[in-house]
């Protein structure tokens, strides 16, 4: 990867040869001279990804346009004009009557910006950035922020987990009233799952909150959600949550328990869902926290222990169950030395008959086998029929309603403190906030079917 | 001097400079970064969006001023959603998808059509649009061509830009801090033509966007009809600065619109002089507010005191040294009070008008002279300062009062830039929003740059018809009228028009059929859609074998028409068959004729109208009319001969 002084930012070959002839590096202001005609304006630095055929220039109208390489007679360098993204800093200011409330960031879009050589949008992340550009934070608590790592969500593990779990913990320990983690959505529920197993009866909240917009956009969801995650980081609920858009529009967030929620939608706003129970609370500027149920931990705590259990095991898998699935997949993960398996299976939870045999094998060799649904929605009941008996004779566990992401984290974690077999039931099956429920609600199961006359007049009454 | 009269300015004096941005919608089955079908749909949405913008860094790390203001505005959006024109993209709750290719490639003939370079690689910008029009917060554009040109009087009119990009929603209604948007229209796909500032009149701002429209349209490419075509106008006079009249629809405004742009640049240039007159500069420039809720409490009479039943304030301040100047003419009806005005609307969002008083206004809105003279001591206000009051919800009145000190400040300078929306008289216009620039444009990370290769622009190339000027050079050469040519070379048939010429070698007949006969038919209710382009060509052909004649052309349109009738069943219908010969002998026939009117004029309209009435399309009517003519004992032909 290019570094930042590189002055041909991911030019190659015919790009940067022509960059090289005529002397002219990123950033300068340039005159060139082409069969496609006569173009001024700057240098800008070439996505890495992208061909090695054309130069890229910022026009003075604000367009960008590439110009390719070989059709270039000449390049004139009349000056120089480099880009200085940063969002005006301040200093956060302090109230004592305001809650201590500590942002600590992993990445993500909720604070992003621009990387030319990737095209994409790469996080960054300031305090004085942050408030120069969400002042209204100021309005709700004291914030101090802590960048913990710089990393997309799809990158983080165990090695991100543990650490973010003991920051959190110290934080909490060092007086902070209120903790907020920006994070990247695609496994914010990952993330919110880890931490519930391993921040246990935490007693101030913890949020985790990202954007399906990056900040770096107009019309984008970052500040929305940050205010909202302010909100709930001052409010009463003393959980792991996560807090993203209710509705698409700009109405209020929702506080969804960390070993419940999932993101349900590509690029939505409104992508993350409670699934199979209702979510904690809504959230909002003008309203703050409303609680939509009573169970949930208050702030100051539940009067248990507040305790950090930092423990993971990269051994364990989650299995998507298709049909005709092979047993030799199971004997290559086992081969592998995977330790512990979650089953995403159909139905009730169930698997073809193929694949009894190397269950049994399998759970003989000592590998952890737990059964979850890929409905998502519903409890894992294998007591139905004969098939589901029969699987956990072969010593498959039924996981009721866990959600097959949360029992992938929690067999991790579990897997990282003992390799007990009935010690292992017993913790997974013991839940540690909510990730087995005793019952679903009716209304935990809601997804509307669109084209119906009652849901189409639902959709004019309320904002989508 | 005449303020009204074109003719009376001299705007070369002024140094009057005029650009034009035309935005034409394209005739794409889909929109341009999603496959949603285009097209507008009346009746009620079927759901609603609500929304905020907030102003983003460029990728060069500014602000931009446009949006900076829009954020003062706070405006609250909603987005009516209608399922069957709009998905996710245009809810702005997806990435775009891959960009319409067909669009693109309308864009490169348009653009080899305005004679452009094409770009070797389009990279998709992104326009911040902070008013909500958008419900990304930006629009997607491309630029394909750059470095055009277009024929105009004896000179070239350099034609900067052509872009592709997605058009904006339709705005429902905008009160007070909320603003709707129809969400059908967005997305559509757009070009943008940009002509470099070379018109140097209003005439010439006019007569260039014609031809702006007319190469669009030549292309067959387009859509046409209300709102498919949009032009930004942007006016600057020497010692002025580029202001943009933005989305004028009917092209006949633009030159009264520019006339008086420019008028009002001079007079803003002349309140500047005045000020430095009165050595008033941006480094002593002063003022003070304050709240002024309290003096006009017990007069009921106020226009404002509506503000204060709801709970709202009014504000006063005082700008210094510049008395006597608010009421300074800008137009011939309008003053620098409207300029304030303009502002408060738009960024405090106080739409109700009038949402300002001052000391020519403030007796007619209510205001007593007592009231007056104790809100002006309380601001140490003297007879060089001027007295302002604006009233509305407080936080409105707070945003109000800065936006007239703003505007005042920026008088010192002389002309602010600024988009300006064209008022309902059609002629004036009123305070849109700053004037976005560079700063606005950022890269589009969620699309790929997109390579366009000399082939597919060499391909292009051959598909464009022949240049709209040199079209209508051949059109004129060959004798028809202005108004027949400007219609025929925009005309959705022109190619059909053109092999009908070829076929029957009789230009003129064929223009008016195709330019005016149909239209004419249209219009009176005639099913002119079984008119199909086989069948015009199938009639230029019985036309060269002289099937019919001239003359009998209309009624076998009728019929077809009316019947549904092929050609040569209308004619069999239709038109009397007659041998050249028995043609001779019909003449034999009319020698007997009985009861003719004895004034010989009228004696020649008697005999022709009664072969007419037979012989329509079936014998020359020239034949007849000489025949008819060497009847009769009349001499003077030339005057009443029939016409063609």
């Amino acid at each position: 990867m290019a570094t930042v002084d590189d002055p041909y930012k991911g030019y190659r070959n015919s790009g940067l040869e022509t960059l090289k002839k005529f002397d002219v590096r990123v950033w300068d202001r340039v005159k060139v001279l082409s069969e496609s005609g006569t173009f001024e304006g700057v240098l800008l630095p070439r996505n890495e990804m992208a061909d090695t055929f054309h130069i890229v220039l910022k026009l003075d109208t604000g367009y960008n346009v590439g110009v390719r390489a070989e059709r270039i007679s000449a390049i004139e360098n009349t000056g120089r004009s480099e880009g200085h993204y940063k969002v005006p800093e301040k200093e956060f200011p302090y109230d004592p009557e305001k809650h201590n409330v500590v942002l600590l960031g992993t990445g993500g879009t909720i604070a992003s910006r621009l990387d030319y050589t990737t095209g994409a949008v790469i996080p960054a992340f300031s305090p004085g950035e942050l408030f120069g550009a969400v002042p209204e934070l100021a309005d709700i608590c004291n914030l101090q922020t802590h960048k913990v790592f710089g990393i997309f969500s799809e990158d983080m593990g165990p090695a991100q987990y543990i650490p973010l779990a003991q920051r959190i913990y110290k934080e909490i320990n060092d007086g902070a009233e209120g903790i907020i983690i920006g994070h990247g959505t695609d496994t914010m529920h990952h993330t919110a799952a880890i931490l519930t197993f391993m921040v246990q009866n935490p007693p101030v909240p913890i949020i985790l909150v990202g954007s399906q917009r990056s900040s770096d956009r107009p019309s984008s969801d970052a500040a929305r959600n940050l205010i909202n995650a302010a909100m709930a980081a001052t409010g009463p609920i003393a959980e792991i949550m996560v807090c993203m858009f209710g509705p698409t529009s700009d109405k209020y967030g929702l506080l969804h328990r960390g070993t419940r929620v999932r993101k349900m939608h590509s690029s939505y706003r409104s992508a993350f869902r409670t699934i199979g129970d209702i979510p904690l609370a809504t959230v909002d500027r003008e309203n703050g926290v409303k609680p939509l149920r009573r169970d949930f931990n208050p702030r100051g705590g539940s009067g248990k222990e507040f305790k950090l259990v930092p423990t993971f095991n990269e051994k364990v898998t989650i299995l998507y169950y298709y049909p005709n699935m092979q047993e030799n997949l199971i004997r290559a993960i086992v081969g592998a030395g995977y330790e512990g398996i979650v089953i995403a299976g159909t139905g009730l939870g169930h698997i073809n008959r193929p694949l009894y045999n190397v269950i049994r094998w399998a759970t003989g060799q000592g590998v952890h086998i737990y059964m979850t649904v890929q409905t998502l929605w519903g409890f894992v009941q294998m007591f139905v029929y004969d098939n589901g008996r029969y699987l956990m004779d072969c010593g498959i566990v039924p996981l009721a309603n866990m959600l097959p992401e949360v029992a992938y984290m929690k067999l991790s974690w579990v897997l990282g403190q003992t390799n007990d077999r009935e010690e292992v039931k017993k913790i997974m099956l013991t839940p540690i906030n909510g990730e087995i429920t005793e019952r679903e609600r009716p209304d935990g199961y809601l997804v509307f079917q669109g084209g119906l006359p009652e849901v189409e007049q639902f959709m004019r009454d309320y904002l989508l | 001097m005449n303020l009204w009269d074109t003719n009376e300015i001299d705007y070369a004096g002024l140094g009057f400079r005029c650009g034009i941005e035309i935005h034409q919608q394209l005739d794409t089955h889909q929109k341009l970064f999603c496959h949603c079908p285009v097209g507008l749909v009346e009746g009620p949405a079927n759901a609603r969006l609500f929304r905020h913008m907030r102003p983003t860094l460029s990728e060069m790390g500014e602000y931009d001023g446009t949006a900076l203001m829009e954020k003062k505005t706070r405006k609250e959006i909603i987005y009516e959603i209608l399922n069957d024109r709009v998905c996710t993209y245009e809810m702005d709750d997806t990435p775009p998808f891959l960009i319409n290719q067909q669009a693109v490639d309308i864009g490169i003939k348009l653009a080899l059509l305005f004679q452009c370079k094409i770009v070797d690689e389009a990279h998709i910008s992104r326009k911040q649009y902070l008013d909500g029009s958008i419900p990304t917060g930006f629009q997607r554009t491309t630029v394909l061509g750059t470095d055009g040109w277009m024929p105009y009087k004896d000179r070239r009119i350099t034609i900067r830009q052509i872009n592709v990009e997605e058009d904006a929603c339709r705005e429902v209604s905008d009160v007070g801090h909320r603003i709707v948007f129809r969400t059908d229209r967005l997305s559509t796909p757009l070009v943008e033509v940009i002509t470099a500032p070379d018109m140097r009149n209003p005439i010439e701002a006019g007569e260039v966007t014609k031809l702006l429209a007319e190469t669009n349209r030549i292309s067959g490419l387009v859509r046409r009809g209300i709102g498919a075509a949009r032009q930004d106008v942007n006016v600057s006079i020497t010692g002025g600065d580029r202001v943009e009249i933005k989305g004028v629809e009917r092209i006949g405004l633009i030159p009264g619109l520019t006339h008086f742009e420019a008028l009002r640049q001079k007079s803003l240039l002349e309140l500047r002089d005045e000020l430095c007159n009165r050595d008033i500069s941006l480094d002593n420039f002063a003022y003070n507010i304050s709240d002024a809720t309290r003096h006009l409490l017990k007069t009921p009479e106020f226009v404002g005191h509506w503000a204060v039943d709801q709970g709202g304030v009014i504000g006063a301040i005082c700008i210094r040294g510049f008395g006597g100047l608010i009421g300074w003419y800008v137009f011939p009806e309008r003053t620098f009070a409207d300029e304030l005005g303009g502002r408060v609307r738009v960024i405090a969002c106080l739409d109700k008008t009038p949402n300002l008083a001052h000391r020519l206004n403030r007796a007619a809105l209510g205001i007593p002279e007592r009231e007056w003279e104790s809100i002006g001591k309380g601001l140490n206000a003297n007879t060089n300062d001027a007295l302002i009051v604006t009233w509305g919800p407080q936080r409105d009145v707070v945003t109000a009062l800065e936006e007239i000190a703003a505007r005042c400040r920026e008088a010192i300078s002389g002309v602010p830039q600024e988009t300006r929306q064209v008022l309902s008289n059609g002629r004036y216009t009123d305070f849109e929003r700053i004037l976005p620039g560079p700063d606005r444009m950022y890269p589009d990370t969620d699309h790929p740059p997109i390579p366009i290769e000399m082939k597919r622009v060499s391909n292009a190339r051959a598909s464009i018809p022949e240049f709209p000027w040199e079209r209508r050079r051949k059109l004129s050469e060959a004798g028809l009228s202005q108004q027949l040519v400007s219609q025929l070379i925009v005309h959705p048939r022109f190619e059909i028009f053109q092999k009908m010429v070829e076929i029957s070698g009789d230009i003129r007949w064929a223009a008016r059929l195709v330019a005016e006969t149909i239209k004419h038919l249209q219009r009176r209710g005639f099913e002119t859609a079984n008119l199909t382009d086989k069948r015009l060509l199938d009639l230029a052909e019985s036309y060269r074998e002289k099937e019919f004649y001239r003359e009998g052309t209309l009624d076998i349109l009728k019929v077809i028409c009316k019947r549904n009738r092929k050609v040569s069943e209308a004619i069999d219908e239709i038109i009397f068959k007659i041998t050249d010969e028995e043609a001779e002998l019909i003449f034999e026939d009319l020698s007997d004729t009985a009861n003719l009117p004895a004034d010989p004029f009228k004696q020649k309209r008697y005999l022709m109208g009664q072969v007419m009435r037979k012989y329509r399309g079936a014998i020359p009517g020239k034949r007849l009319w000489d025949k008819v003519s060497a009847m009769t004992s009349r001499k003077d032909k030339a005057t009443s001969e029939p016409r063609e």
